[in-house]
Order: structure tokens, then C-alpha cells, then sequence
């Protein structure tokens, strides 16, 4: 076992080389480009974090070589699995063959208020399950029929958003002719999505084709009643990218409104349609995953005029930082209050870290995530004392990897759409003390004798966002590596190795 | 019973495929061979002079009604018509939508699943035609037809056509053993068609099967949904076409692997010919006819 390392080479240099070597000599050339060590920079450091690195010449956003484990999605699981799916009132059906569907089933742990079945329909899988036949004479009448089905035994959805698997693509259905027809019919907003998995070369295209048709089939739709009768007022916000995952937009919410501000819409987790149709009303868009709803975001800019900024809820001091950031754009009674909302918890947070702080302190951690992940959890991890060996983006673009300098150290280990092979030996080389990735990597890694937490879907924990995201959040991580079970991995024959200390 | 030969036909939309497939067929017929003809066209009209009518459920269209292809039985789908020729059409997707190379899939597999193949000794493939995706190469893939008989004319897009199946058949012929059997012209009465044919068949490595001459009986039968060979078995064409039918019959084995060629060495065959001109002599010709007509 790979316990020969108490702690790994502190020359990641020449472990990636190592790691490197694995590969015939073409597929070496094309992923040195993604492995990097964050360099030291003359800019000065980010204000918040006090940091500044640079990583931003890793390369990414391009196609994975055959022949690797990707840990990559599709563009359906970017638009219907990420943005689309958690949109609480309207059906979203998997359009195609059933297996698209059945697989991403409550995946993402989308947390929603309302009655599932009759208002509420994130829980549930709809699908057109395409058979030989649909594929031979094409799925429009079946979509078309499944769209009646559902507006007749679902009457209070407010719409239909028809997710493209990869046949649709292929036998060049028309779905967007059956939304028109559907939308005439039953005067309900219906969106087709051009989401194939064939397309691009990660689930990041998907985020962006459904971010356009946030754009085509609703923005640029008809006004609602809902819009009508809405009157914006001064503190109005939208937060754009929080899917609600384990209640996170939930834990952010309350910070924002606390602070005297009206979230008029949270996109997508726990939302309505309305709140979606409403947005353009706002004063300002608040971004905690840009890399999936930037799109959308600088649309709005550009037509109606709505600013937008980055925040981060992960860590005390990244919240205090981003509630006055957020304040400033507002007047004095807000920037009061957010003084107010972050003396209020600071005893909570004073309490966390002193019970927790003492336990992880020190302690090294790697993450390989996706969207905002890979940088802005990484402050949570400084707040309890932890170190970031090694962080990775599944998908991220050139954009994310610049902004990431601001969050790690120099000589940090970035990776980026790490192959299954290059994670495992890395992990097994450095040795962190925890490492937080998806479902994929979890069991490997704790075969390896090394605490893991799943840091998608939170390891059915969370919420991770705000305050109380923040209490939560230290005690999985204690919960993980100082669990006793890690110094009962040898074998009693056997001299206790180091995780036994 | 000799061992079970698979042919296809393929050419370029209008060339006459079916026709000749048909008639060719018939007189294969003739000569006492058991044969199955498989339509592999959404149009379903590869049988309709074996059947004297439209062959009106096809296989696909029937699974669809029934739910699945594994509802379909066999004797739902298969039509005997002159002398005993056994018909399925594959049939398809109206144009423009689902996919109808899928849909040859589909049916082929179904045929060959349900014994449809079993007691005959000849099953004959007429495909549409372009080989545009990999559906509509199903029947020169593995274990299925094993000569292909390209149907062309002197006309200069039917041999394109002809170099593109047979590139079509190249890919195929190392993984699944599919050859081509040769080309068969079907007149068209275009300057030097009988060589020019002879030197496309060269081009390919191939050689030129058999030259059927343009005659309107062949119009005659057709409105009369018949072959040649039924609705006047004494005519010239008749003997033509069992002369084509003897020629298939004795090319058992005989194909090769073809060697298209590109795009460029089918217009200098052209050139060579002297039925085109090279695209600069064009171009100045063109440029001569423009300034002539500017000036006056």
C-alpha cells in the first residue's frame, strides 16, 4: 500500500514528470500542459486572501485524450443536470433514450420548497424514452404527446423544458417547432435545449447552450404576468449560480436579506420560473458560479443594464469580505447593516474555529471539483488552519485558472481535467490528510488509508454557504480525518503506520 | 442448395437501380435460383415490379404501429411476387425526418434474426442512392452482401457517384470481405458512354458487367408495374437482362477490392475524353463569351 509516504515530495516539479512518464510520448506532450505548480507573481496579492500566485498559463477547456478516465460530463448534464434541473416549477424532460435521465436522477441534491408532484417537480424524471422507432421516423409526435401528458396530469407546472440527449441531435429532430406549437397551445413558456452530449468537450458548453436559451426562450419571450405585475424596488438582487445544494442558496439567502436586500430570484436552486422571468428587473447580479452563469449574467449587462459581481460565501473571511463588497453597491443603511449581520455571527464563528481549528490545523488537503469549487473553497479550508496541496477544475477555462491565483499559494499542485490515473497517483504520492472530490474518487482514495469527503453533493451533508454552511462544514471535516477508524487501517500484526499518530 | 449469395445494388438516385435490380432478378429467376429481394429505400419501391404493386407494409412501418420491432413476425413483412421472388421493403421515415439509415439497420437485422435468409439462394440489397451514412452501409458490412454491382451512365455525377460508393465498399472490404462485382451501365445515350464506362470500370479496378442499351419498352413495363421480363419475355431488352443475369450468376467470386479515385483524376478521365474542358480553358472561355458580350 502507498503508505510508505508520510508526507509527499515537496517537489511537485518533478512528481508531475513522474506521473507524466506513464504515458506514450504524444498524450505526455498534450497533458504536461494541464499540470502545473502555481508560480510566484509580482502582482500584489488579492486584498481578502492576501494571496497572489499564477496558474493561468494551464491549459484547459479542451478535449480529453482518449484512452484516460475523464472525470468530465456532457453538455446535457450541464444544462438539464446543473441549470435547467433545479428550476423547482417547470418539467424538464430528458429527451431520448431513458438512460440519460435514469442516471442523473437527483443527482445534484437540489434542495426546493414545495409539493413534489403538484407544484414541484425537481425530484421526479421525465423522459420521452426513446425506442428503435422514435429513431426511425423521428420523436417529434412522442415529444409533442408527452408534452400534453404532462400538462394534463400536472396542471400547476408553469412550463416544460425539453433537454436534447445525443440521438436528437443526430436524426435532426425539430423540437424547437413542437415548444412553438406547445407554447400556442397551452400558453406556457416551453424551452427546447440543444444540449447533445456529443457537443463541446465538457459539461461547460451545456451550461452555456442552457444560459442561451434562458436568453431566447424566456428574456426574449413575451412579458408574463408575473413580470408585469412585479414592481422592482432599490435592494432588489438576484443570486445567479447557487443550485441549492444540501440548502445552500438557502444559508446565503438569509445573509442577503438580513442585510436589508430583496433576492427577487436565486438561480436556479429552489427556483420558479418567475424568478427567472423577474430577473431582468433587478439592481444587481450576485455570481457564486460564474463558470456555469456568467453567460446570462453579461446578457444582462448588455441589454438591460445589470451589473454584475463574484462572491464568495465559503469561510467567515470570505463572507464578511463579500457582504461588504455586495453593501457597497448600495447605500449607507446597507453597508451598515452588513456590518451588523457579520458582528452578529462572529461568535458563531468564534466558536467554530476555536472548537475545530485546533483539530485540523496544518492539516493538507487536495480537491478536484467543478464550476467555483476548486477556488472558493479553498478560503473555508484556510479559515480552519488547513493547507491546499492540490486543486483542479473538471471543466474550468482560462478565466477560472486566472482567478485562482488569488486563492492559493505559490507551489501549489494544479491540475486540471485530471485524468483517473494522474488523481490516484498524485494522492498516493503526496499524501494529503483529506481529499474532496465526487463519488468516483471517494472509495479509491479512502482504500488508500486517506480521508475523503465528497465536495459535489457535500457527502449528503451541507449546507456549505454562509454562517451556518461555514459550522457545517468544519464539523464534516473533522468528521472525516479525525475519525478513529483511519488508526485502525493496519492490520494489528503490523507496526502502526502514520495515520495511527 | 448452393451456398447463400448476397449482392447489392447501388448507384446514383435515378439511375435506374431498381429497374435493373428487378429485371435483372427476374431473370435470374428464370435460370432457377431462389432469391429474396431486399428493399433498402424509404420510398419502397425496390420490389414494385416483382409484386405488379406497391409494397404497401413495410417492415418499419409495421413496428411502429406494433409498438417494437420484436412484435413483427416475419411472414407480416414478407411478399412473394413473380415466380416465386420473395420481397421485403425495409421502408422508412417520411423525408426529412428520424433516420432513416437506422431504419435499414433496424429491418436487416430483423430479416436475418427471424430466418428470413434461410432456402434462398440469392438476397439482393437495393439501396438508395448515396452511401451518406453508416446506416446505408449496412449492407456492405460484415456478413452481409459480398459483390456490390454499382448501376451508372456516362453522365458525369453518375460516375461520381460510382467513385464514391466504391470508396464506400474500399473502407468496408479489408474488415468485412465485400467486394465490388463490377459496373453495369444502364444507357443514357451520353458522348462515348460505352468507353467512357469501360475506362471508369479501369479506374476502379473493376470491369464494366454488361451495357444495357436504352430501350422505352423498359418505360412500358414500368407503367405497367412489370418487369421486361414478364410484360414481354421475347423482347430484345428481355434477353439483354438475362444476358446481365447470366453475367452476375457466373461472376460468383470474381469481385475485387476497388480503387476509387479522386475528384480531380475522374475530371482529367473526363479531359482525356474530350468531353470537358480543363477549368482554366473554361474560365477563358467563359471570360471570352462575358467580354464578347460586354463589348457589343
Amino acid at each position: 500500500m502507498a503508505k510508505d509516504h508520510a508526507s509527499g515530495p515537496d517537489d511537485y516539479e518533478s512528481l508531475i514528470e513522474e506521473v507524466l512518464e506513464a504515458y506514450p510520448e504524444k498524450a505526455r506532450k498534450k497533458r504536461a500542459k494541464h499540470l502545473q505548480v502555481s508560480q510566484t507573481t509580482d502582482e500584489a496579492p488579492d486584498a481578502t486572501t492576501g494571496i497572489a500566485s499564477k496558474c493561468d498559463t494551464t491549459k484547459s477547456n479542451i478535449k480529453s485524450i482518449p484512452g484516460v478516465m475523464t472525470i468530465r460530463g456532457c453538455a446535457y448534464a450541464g444544462s438539464k443536470g446543473v441549470v435547467w434541473g433545479p428550476v423547482k416549477d417547470m418539467v424538464h424532460i430528458s429527451h431520448g433514450p431513458v438512460g440519460c435521465g435514469q442516471y442523473s436522477w437527483s443527482q445534484r441534491r437540489n434542495y426546493y420548497i414545495g409539493k413534489t408532484g403538484i407544484d414541484s417537480f425537481v425530484t421526479m424524471q421525465f423522459t420521452t424514452d426513446f425506442q428503435e422507432k422514435d429513431i426511425v421516423f423521428g420523436g417529434d409526435k412522442k415529444l409533442a404527446k408527452t408534452i400534453d401528458e404532462i400538462n394534463e396530469l400536472f396542471p400547476l407546472s408553469n412550463g416544460v423544458t425539453i433537454q436534447s440527449e445525443c440521438p436528437i441531435g443526430l436524426i435532426g429532430d425539430d423540437i424547437e417547432a413542437v415548444a412553438k406549437q406547445k407554447k400556442k397551445e397551452s400558453g406556457k413558456t416551453m424551452v427546447p435545449v440543444r444540449c447533445e452530449g456529443f457537443r463541446g468537450v465538457s459539461q461547460s458548453l451545456g451550461h452555456h447552450i442552457a444560459n442561451d436559451a434562458v436568453r431566447d426562450w424566456v428574456f426574449e419571450q413575451e412579458e408574463s404576468e408575473a413580470v408585469k405585475a412585479y414592481e422592482p424596488g432599490p435592494y432588489d438582487v438576484n443570486v445567479i449560480g447557487d443550485y441549492n445544494i444540501g440548502g445552500d442558496a438557502w444559508a446565503s439567502r438569509i445573509l442577503l436579506e438580513e442585510m436589508g436586500l430583496n433576492v427577487v430570484g436565486n438561480w436556479s436552486g429552489d427556483a420558479t420560473l418567475a424568478e427567472i422571468e423577474r430577473a431582468p428587473k433587478a439592481k444587481l447580479n450576485l455570481i457564486h458560479c460564474y463558470r456555469s452563469m456568467n453567460y446570462i449574467c453579461r446578457y444582462m449587462e448588455e441589454k438591460y443594464g445589470i451589473g454584475w459581481m463574484e462572491y464568495n460565501f465559503f469561510g467567515p473571511t470570505q463572507i464578511a469580505a463579500s457582504l461588504r463588497a455586495i453593501a457597497k453597491n448600495f447605500d449607507e443603511t446597507i453597508q451598515e447593516n452588513a456590518e451588523k449581520v457579520i458582528a452578529k455571527y462572529q461568535p458563531l464563528v468564534d466558536e467554530v474555529i476555536a472548537k475545530f481549528r485546533p483539530r485540523l490545523e496544518g492539516k493538507s488537503v487536495m480537491l478536484y471539483v467543478g464550476g467555483l469549487r476548486p477556488r472558493h473553497v479553498v478560503t473555508a479550508y484556510d479559515d480552519l488552519g488547513m493547507v491546499i496541496a492540490g486543486t483542479g477544475y473538471e471543466f474550468g477555462h482560462n478565466d477560472d485558472y486566472k482567478r485562482t491565483g488569488h486563492y492559493v499559494k505559490d507551489g501549489t499542485l494544479i491540475y486540471d481535467d485530471v485524468t483517473g490515473y494522474e488523481l490516484e497517483k498524485f494522492i498516493e504520492k503526496i499524501r494529503p490528510d483529506l481529499v474532496g472530490s465526487g463519488i468516483k474518487e471517494k472509495y479509491p482514495v479512502q482504500k488508500m488509508g486517506i480521508p475523503f469527503r465528497q465536495m459535489h453533493s457535500w457527502d449528503y451533508s451541507g449546507p456549505y454557504h454562509g454562517y451556518d454552511g461555514f459550522a457545517i462544514f468544519a464539523r464534516d471535516m473533522d468528521l472525516a480525518i479525525n475519525n478513529p477508524v483511519w488508526g485502525m487501517y493496519d492490520a494489528p500484526w503490523e507496526t502502526p503506520a502514520i495515520a495511527a499518530e | 442448395m448452393s451456398e447463400l449469395r448476397q449482392i447489392a445494388f447501388y448507384g446514383k438516385g435515378g439511375i435506374g437501380k431498381s429497374t435493373t435490380s428487378q429485371n435483372t432478378l427476374a431473370a435470374l429467376v428464370e435460370m432457377g435460383q431462389k432469391i429474396l429481394i431486399v428493399g433498402c429505400d424509404p420510398k419502397a419501391d425496390s420490389t414494385r415490379l416483382i409484386l405488379n404493386s406497391k409494397a404497401q407494409d413495410t417492415a418499419l412501418h409495421l413496428a411502429a404501429e406494433m409498438g417494437s420491432v420484436e412484435d413483427l413476425e416475419l411472414e407480416d413483412v414478407l411478399k412473394v411476387g413473380f415466380k416465386d421472388i420473395k420481397c421485403v421493403e425495409s421502408g422508412g421515415p417520411e423525408p426529412g425526418v428520424g433516420c432513416a439509415g437506422r431504419g435499414v439497420i433496424t429491418s436487416i437485422n430483423f430479416l436475418e434474426e427471424n430466418g428470413a435468409y434461410d432456402d434462398v439462394d440469392y438476397v439482393s440489397y437495393d439501396v438508395l442512392g448515396d452511401v451518406v451514412c453508416g446506416g446505408f452501409a449496412m449492407p456492405i458490412r460484415e456478413n452481409k452482401a459480398q459483390e456490390i454491382y454499382i448501376v451508372m451512365s456516362g453522365e458525369m455525377m453518375a460516375l461520381y457517384a460510382a467513385n464514391n460508393i466504391a470508396k464506400g465498399i474500399l473502407k468496408y472490404a479489408n474488415s468485412g470481405g465485400v467486394r465490388l462485382g463490377g459496373l453495369i451501365c444502364n444507357e443514357r445515350q451520353t458522348d462515348k458512354e460505352l468507353e467512357l464506362a469501360e475506362a471508369m470500370a479501369a479506374k476502379l479496378g473493376s470491369k464494366l458487367i454488361h451495357f444495357v442499351p436504352r430501350d422505352n419498352i423498359v418505360q412500358h413495363a414500368e407503367l405497367r408495374r412489370q418487369t421486361v421480363l414478364q410484360y414481354a419475355p421475347e423482347s430484345q431488352q428481355a434477353a439483354e437482362y438475362r444476358e446481365l443475369a447470366r453475367k452476375i450468376h457466373e461472376n460468383s467470386g470474381k469481385g475485387v477490392i476497388p480503387t476509387p479515385v479522386t475528384m480531380d483524376e475522374l475530371e482529367e478521365m473526363l479531359m482525356e475524353f474530350g468531353i470537358m474542358q480543363s477549368e482554366e480553358e473554361r474560365l477563358a472561355a467563359i471570360a471570352a463569351t462575358d467580354g464578347q458580350a460586354a463589348a457589343s
